[in-house]
């Protein structure tokens, strides 16, 4: 329980003026960059060190107080929010990167530094951090260890766990561990690789090592433009089967761009195009990536493109890119709300799904706009609408859940990269059964044994099952081999509200 | 009820193997993951100790158990996407008949790992046991998109998916990847794949190790990104001296743009490998690790790897030892005792280089462990995980060590 002697105890860690009791403080922080979650925290503390972090989360660990880590709060999944009940910890005055080493590529950094600055910083060096949200001027590091971040250049770099080396992590007691090694071999099994996207569940992860990559020599950045949503998805995997990986392949779709051009990102993007595809090149050699371009722009063209235009310069590379990564800016300009999904799917289905949305948007009469990774399958139909009308929230979220069904249903998953949060909390019955849930909660009471740290968020508590003593064995079922075998949760075959539930 | 009637009445005859192993364990292969649920819930009530099996051709099958279980009969491979360069296997498929099968459809699973071809898939995700190419492409845990896993009381746990982006629940992929068997039998890998490169070279330098420890940073400097760079000594390169081998592989234009870029750094002192030499050069030097009794990984700094060959070099010798520069891995294989290894492990462990046993005789393994002693503080996280994983002790895998 918050009490007042509590607030004191906080204070006289941090600082008085770093706790935050006032609600209209604390209202401030009650969404993040999901507008469709609002949960207001009883108290926001900001420690200044990771000192003040292990004695904050101590004396919250002695009165039993949940404990929600935050970094800038750009999270799409709802996943730094606090309720009432709990205390937000933010983590954004953790901002040293507390060094770079050149010779070895790793840079050792606090959580809240901003993914940004940290290539910025390595940039002298020749060096940089690849993983790229698009959020990545403000977004912390720490944050995209939480959520195992991704981003346009993880098609080809992969995402942040790829990049984690070793962490310092507070766990929900406050003791402290110290996890992988900053040459990336485990010290045992890969915790790191096991913390990295637990959404704040295992513990607050004070310091960072993460690997660093040379700036490439040599980079090349097309535009392609289609009639058809259908051609341009077919487009994206004749590039992947051309057996050259590109850098990044992002994809916009008509409303997408109208949104951008309309904007003040607009980037030079066709406006009557149906879609249209990013693609970057980049590698060490200038001749390399200039014969890979000419080969992925030939692959586009005979597959559909309408045109394609390779950017002339590093200014029109960079508007090119802005235009991208503002498009979710540039779609508030088209309603007051707008909700963002996250869906992957397989990226040989990208041409029937992005048909499907389209046909779930015009069902329930909503815009929906696709910007997306679709190197990796990576979707993200956006809907706009103005939650004031009445009964219209009530249909996006129906039609959310259409889209999110449609994308299980050829074999996708629920998130790429902006995690499970509270947003996605019901789909999780979806794509894994109960068992294969109660295995993760129980892995989370490892380290978390009373679930105090950003409570209620990724498995949904309900769908677990007792976990205590032997299973017990079960008859040998062709279908249920056969679901084995396929990997793949069937999602009409979960059966829903017959587990036994934990309480939590 | 003896312990193989009950196996038979639960599995059917054909999944026993009496006397399998040369201590007498009896071997079952079960005939599908629902099987191994179903073996190890058994196993779970009766107490009975199990130890982990593939191919049996990477650790040695003599662990002491009341039975063996083998992933032999998981050997199916369900679906290859070209289009979406994934693919998902039985964890008892042979890499090389993994790989035929993935090459037949234009894809390429970029692991080289070392033990003899017909190593499982399972056991080289369970040992994460990365070759060469790890330099290009990336760990085991990297290949991986998702697995199924029988924990030691018989559930089925699933973990990831097939797509290629996931976030979704946490991540006990990472977990299984590594976990040498004691989170769980990977029944069922979902794979990350690539289109098989247009082009592959192989490059050899032959020198002392001094001089190519200085090329490799050269090559470093220049900007390269082979597929694989990797430091042999003579008896595992088969050559007079030490041997630097150079992979290069991706499109044409990247590969021609690269060996154009290794001549500059080297002084145009490399000698390209015919293709079926490059593959009989690298399958040798993989299969080689598999042929002596002992077999470990360092994971070092990338510019520590010179002090760390030094060091091994003085400790248990440098006679088979492959180091990949570029990320600081090393792996070494010999014949050696627990007290060296143990002297070795410590001696690291003040460097900050974990050691990571790979394979050895029981003997040696029970006493040093996969991992040995963990940092403060870790070792009940690993402990609660085991306990969650396998809660009656079912896997007889030596993690820890008894030191």
């Amino acid at each position: 329980m918050i009490t007042a002697g509590l607030v004191e105890g906080l204070a006289g860690i941090v600082g008085a003026r770093h706790v935050r009791t006032a609600p209209a403080e604390r209202v401030t922080y009650a969404r993040d960059g999901l507008p469709t979650h609002r949960r207001v925290p009883a108290v926001v503390v900001l420690p200044g060190s990771r000192d003040e972090v292990i004695a904050v989360v101590r004396l919250l660990a002695t009165h039993g107080v949940p404990v929600v880590p935050r970094g800038a709060g750009t999270g799409l999944s709802g996943g730094a929010l606090a309720d009432a009940s709990a205390v937000l910890l933010v983590l954004t005055r953790l901002n040293r990167i507390l060094g770079i080493d050149p010779t070895n590529r790793i840079a050792l950094v606090e959580p809240g530094v901003v993914n940004a600055r940290l290539s910025v910083a390595a940039a002298p060096h020749g060096l940089y951090y690849a993983p790229d949200p698009s959020s990545q001027t403000a977004c912390t590091v720490g944050g995209n260890v939480a959520e195992n971040a991704g981003g346009p250049h993880c098609l080809k770099y992969g995402v942040t766990a790829q990049h984690v080396l070793a962490l310092e992590v507070v766990l929900g007691d406050g003791r402290v561990v110290e996890l992988g090694s900053p040459g990336g071999e485990p010290w045992g099994p890969d915790l790191v690789g096991l913390f990295v996207g637990s959404e704040g569940n295992f513990g607050i992860a004070t310091r960072i090592a993460v690997r660093l990559l040379p700036l490439p020599r040599a980079v090349r950045t097309l535009l392609a433009d289609f009639m058809s949503l259908r051609t341009a998805g077919e487009a994206v995997s004749a590039v992947i089967a051309s057996g050259i990986v590109p850098a990044a392949l992002e994809m916009m779709d008509q409303s997408c761009v109208r949104a951008v051009e309309d904007s003040v990102y607009a980037a030079g993007y066709p406006r009557d195009a149906a879609a249209v595809l990013l693609v970057e090149l980049d590698g060490g050699s200038d001749a390399a990536v200039t014969a890979d371009a000419e080969t992925i722009q030939r692959v586009l063209q005979e597959h559909g493109a309408r045109s394609t235009r390779t950017a002339a310069d590093s200014r029109e590379r960079e508007r090119l890119w802005q235009g991208r990564k503002k498009a979710f800016g540039a779609m508030g300009r088209l309603s007051r709300d707008l909700v963002v999904q996250d869906a992957v799917v397989p990226r040989s289905t990208l041409p029937d799904v992005l048909e499907t949305i389209a046909r779930i948007a015009a069902t329930y009469q909503l815009t929906v706009s696709n910007v997306f990774h679709a190197g990796d399958g990576n979707l993200h139909p956006n809907i706009s609408f103005d939650g004031r009308v009445p009964g219209l929230k009530a249909r996006v979220d129906t039609a959310s859940a259409e889209i999110m069904e449609a994308c299980i249903a050829v074999g996708g998953t629920i998130t790429g990269e902006h995690g499970v949060g509270l947003d996605k909390l019901r789909y999780m019955p979806l794509i894994f059964d109960a068992e294969s849930l109660t295995a993760m909660r129980a892995v989370r009471r490892v380290w978390d044994p009373e679930e105090r740290v950003n409570p209620g968020k990724v498995v949904p508590v309900h769908a677990c099952r007792e976990w205590s003593g032997a299973a017990k064995p079960r008859a040998i079922g062709p279908g249920s081999a056969e679901r084995d075998r396929l990997g793949a949760a069937d999602p009409g075959a979960v059966p829903r509200g017959s587990w036994e539930d934990v309480p939590a | 009820m003896s312990l193989l009637d009950r196996v038979r009445a639960l599995l059917g005859d054909d999944a026993v193997e009496i006397a399998g192993g040369p201590d007498a364990v009896p071997r079952v292969a079960p005939p599908s993951p629902d099987a191994v649920a179903l073996l190890l819930g058994t196993a779970r009530q009766e107490g009975w100790r199990v130890r982990l099996e593939g191919a049996g051709t990477w650790l040695p099958a003599d662990a002491p158990a009341d039975l063996a279980l083998t992933t032999r009969r998981l050997d199916r491979v369900p679906a290859i996407e070209p289009q979406d360069l994934s693919a998902t296997a039985e964890a008892g498929i042979g890499c090389d008949l993994l790989r035929q099968q993935l090459a037949d459809r234009g894809t390429w699973l970029a692991l080289d790992p070392p033990g003899l071809a017909g190593r499982t898939l399972g056991s080289v995700v369970a040992t994460a046991t990365a070759g060469p190419l790890r330099q290009g492409f990336g760990a085991v845990r990297d290949h991986v998109l998702g697995v199924t896993f029988v924990t030691g009381d018989g559930r089925l746990v699933q973990s990831g998916g097939r797509v290629v982006k996931n976030v979704a629940g946490y991540d006990l992929t990472k977990l299984e990847a590594g976990g040498f068997g004691a989170f769980g039998v990977i029944v069922l890998v979902h794979l990350r794949l690539r289109a098989l490169p247009r082009a592959d070279q192989t490059f050899v330098l032959e020198g002392t190790r001094e001089d190519l420890t200085q090329v490799a940073e050269d090559i470093a400097a220049a900007g390269l990104q082979p597929a694989a760079l990797e430091l042999m000594s003579p008896a595992l390169a088969r050559r007079e001296g030490w041997a630097l081998a150079v992979r290069l592989a991706g499109s044409a234009a990247l590969v021609a743009a690269e060996e154009a870029g290794l001549r500059g750094a080297s002084g145009g002192r490399f000698t390209a490998l015919r293709a079926d030499e490059a593959h009989g050069f690298w399958m040798r030097a993989a299969e080689s690790f598999a042929t002596r009794p002992v077999a470990f990984r360092t994971g070092g700094l990338p510019d520590s790897s010179d002090e760390l060959l030094d060091l091994l070099q003085h400790q248990v010798g440098d006679e088979w030892v492959s180091a990949s520069p570029g990320v600081g891995a090393i792996r070494w294989a010999g014949d050696t005792t627990v007290d060296r290894l143990r002297r070795l492990r410590r001696t690291l462990a003040g460097l900050e280089v974990p050691l990571t046993l790979e394979r050895a005789p029981w003997s040696i393994r029970s006493a040093v462990g996969h991992f040995g002693a963990y940092r403060e503080g870790v070792g009940p996280l690993v402990a609660g995980l085991r306990r969650t994983f396998d809660p009656g002790e079912a896997f007889v895998v030596a993690v820890e060590g008894s030191e």
